[in-house]
């Protein structure tokens, strides 16, 4: 052991003084992490404004729960009351954002037109209808004021439709009035949480900073497998081989190099992306686990491709084309687990999926939640590290 | 293959830890320093601690690298590249030292440096196996020479062993006045001379061991009347004994 840590260091100590190491295994991967971040912070931060001008003509209590306990309960809705159907049609012709919301600005991003006898229309069979004017230079706003009025007549229609079937079963007059603004207050008994592990995501930021750092992490470990054909290609291997260490000496420290790299690579993407963008990686203990077995499994992978290439040249070739495809079936790139199908149980079969699916269940559970990634990149790791280590030593040569 | 008695292979660490190896390529890292490669492959050889500090200050001293001793590697010269190539193989004392054609490519300075180092060590009891195709550097520093060619060994012996292996002899030329004729026909009795000839200014023979029988030629020669000037001797050397064994065909 003591043999394979001096040649570990001093690959480390090489390592150190090459420059590409450092833009392989930090630079490259932090650089587009923050640029991904950057991007994308504003969008996290986003809130949700809109001004909507509201003609209530029929100033009955169903247009006034409307407006009392739907639109002034939604975050971020500024309610403006309008006296005429006029003002508010000019309110709406007024916005002028194009992107976003009205905010503090004069105008409104849609209206909602009550008409006369609306609460009576709906507390009998008659048909009653909102009329919803949506600025076209708003237009996410407007589709926002639309879906919360076809919200609110489906909660009308259900509540006629209750109070129906009650006054047929008992055979009296309920007071329909009473019942339906009791029923409308009445928060939802049952909200459906959907958390299976398909549909747990990362926040973008933390995504990227994550996608990016494994799928550079590849590139890192390759170095140690690299490093072991140059050895042979500038004529040290010759010197090591004639040297009174085991040969198995000389593997050993060349993955140990590749595996501390590795570490590091991912420890300082992970503390740099958490200080600089607020990326969200999870639980310290999780993560050390996930990186961990992360690193393992690309060791793995790169030294099977390693033992069956011929030159360096060759191992370099293979290694990046399968980061790059394993990257991109693994959703390194884009979020493959919300795609659904083939191409979501697809990414399995890369190490990189798992430790994205690793990451986005630890977001929403514990440690224990992140066992089969684990496991799984494990099982990556050694199955292939055992075959590329066996093909290696075999091919250690002058 | 034994190798002071232990078998050599490659997993045969005791043995291995007789034998310096000093590869024809450059066997170290150039982005390290002198000092950085000598301990690096100190260490490998077992060497650690106060020792191998010691060694690679010896080692340093001896191959005259030691003000450039924290320079990179890449700032050298070819002839101290070489030298630290060959520092490194000598770095732990190995009982047999090999040497893969360690002067090519380099100045005639460093040549000379490496040529005194390797007789120093062999007259301090190293063994060394010095692989070379300067048959000038086998004659100066090696006792016995093996003459391989397309990896199959053709002759084995000390220089003069190989000259007459393959009958090889030395061609002498008296530039003399006088009796030559006489002269001629007196050499020619002698068993160990052939082809005795009268030429425009002298006599030329051929003898086995030129240098052995010249004073009981030059005695002939004055008995017979013949009035020598000059001697030249054109001994057999390893050149002749190689081209013969080997043939005159161009190699890839």
């Amino acid at each position: 052991m003591g043999a394979a840590w001096t040649i570990a260091r001093k690959d480390l100590k090489l390592r150190l003084r090459d420059r590409s190491a450092y833009i392989i295994g930090i630079v490259a991967p932090l650089g587009l992490a923050l640029v991904f971040g950057f991007v994308l912070n504003p969008i996290s931060d986003f809130t949700f404004t809109a001004r909507y001008a509201v003609a209530d003509l029929d100033r009955g209590p169903v247009s006034a729960l409307f407006v009392d306990d739907v639109l002034r309960s939604t975050k971020g809705v500024r309610v403006v009351k309008v006296a005429s159907v006029a003002e508010a049609e000019a309110l709406v012709d007024a916005t002028v954002n194009p992107l976003g919301g009205t905010g503090d600005k004069q105008g409104a991003d849609a209206a909602f037109i009550f008409p006369k006898g609306f609460s009576a229309d709906v507390q009998s069979e008659r048909p009653a209808a909102v009329q919803v004017i949506g600025s076209q230079s708003s237009q996410t706003n407007a589709g926002v004021s639309l879906a919360l009025a076809q919200g609110y007549a489906s909660e009308l229609t259900s509540v006629r439709v209750t109070v129906a079937t009650v006054e047929n079963l008992t055979g009296r007059r309920v007071d329909r009035l009473a019942t339906g603004v009791k029923v409308l207050q009445t928060p939802n008994p049952a909200t459906l949480v959907d958390e299976t592990t398909t549909t747990k995501q990362l926040d973008p930021v933390t995504f990227y900073a994550a996608g990016m750092a494994i799928f550079f992490l590849f590139f890192t470990v390759q170095s140690g497998v690299t490093a072991l054909l140059e050895e042979r290609r500038t004529g040290t291997m010759a010197r090591l081989l004639s040297s009174p260490i085991p040969r198995s000496a000389v593997l050993i420290g060349k993955m140990l190099s590749a595996f501390a790299l590795g570490i590091v690579s991912m420890t300082v993407l992970m503390v740099a992306t958490t200080l600089a963008v607020d990326a969200n990686w999870g639980p310290p203990l999780g993560v050390a686990l996930l990186i961990l077995a992360a690193v393992v499994a690309a060791l793995g992978i790169v030294a099977l491709i390693g033992g069956l290439a011929r030159s360096t040249e060759q191992a370099n070739t293979a290694s990046s084309m399968i980061a790059i495809i394993l990257g991109f079936i693994g959703g390194t790139f884009f979020d493959v687990s919300q795609a659904g199908g083939a191409l979501a149980r697809l990414r399995f079969i890369s190490p990189h999926g798992w430790f994205m699916q690793g990451l986005a269940d630890l977001s929403a559970g514990d440690v224990s939640v992140i066992i089969t990634p684990v496991l799984a990149m494990l099982a990556f790791g050694l199955i292939a590290g055992a075959i590329g280590m066996a093909r290696l030593r075999k091919g250690l040569r002058a | 293959m034994l190798l002071a008695g232990e078998p050599m292979s490659p997993d045969a660490t005791r043995t291995k830890r007789l034998v310096g190896l000093v590869p024809q390529d450059l066997a170290i890292y150039p982005d390290l320093g002198a000092t950085e490669n000598l301990e690096f492959f100190g260490r490998l050889q077992g060497l650690k601690g106060p020792v191998l500090r010691q060694r690679v200050a010896e080692v340093l001293d001896m191959i005259q690298l030691t003000d450039r001793a924290y320079d990179r590697i890449e700032t050298y010269s070819g002839g101290m590249k070489r030298r630290l190539n060959i520092g490194i193989g000598l770095l732990h004392r190995p009982a047999l030292l090999i040497l893969d054609e360690p002067t090519v490519g380099v100045d005639p300075q460093s040549r000379n440096a490496i040529l005194e180092s390797v007789e120093l060590l062999g007259q301090e009891g190293m063994a060394v196996l010095y692989t070379t195709h300067y048959m000038e550097e086998a004659e100066r520093l090696c006792d016995r020479i093996g003459i391989v060619d397309h990896g199959e060994l053709m002759a084995e012996g000390s220089q003069r062993e190989l000259v007459q292996i393959v009958g090889q002899r030395d061609r002498l030329t008296l530039t003399a006045t006088g009796a030559l004729a006489a002269t001629v026909a007196e050499l020619e009795t002698m068993p160990e001379v052939d082809d005795a000839a009268v030429t425009g200014d002298g006599i030329t023979l051929t003898v086995d061991g030129a240098h052995d029988h010249l004073p009981e030629i030059l005695s002939i020669a004055g008995k017979t009347g013949s009035v020598v000037k000059s001697v030249d001797i054109d001994s057999a050397n390893l050149e002749s004994v190689f081209l013969k064994l080997t043939g005159r065909a161009l190699r890839e």
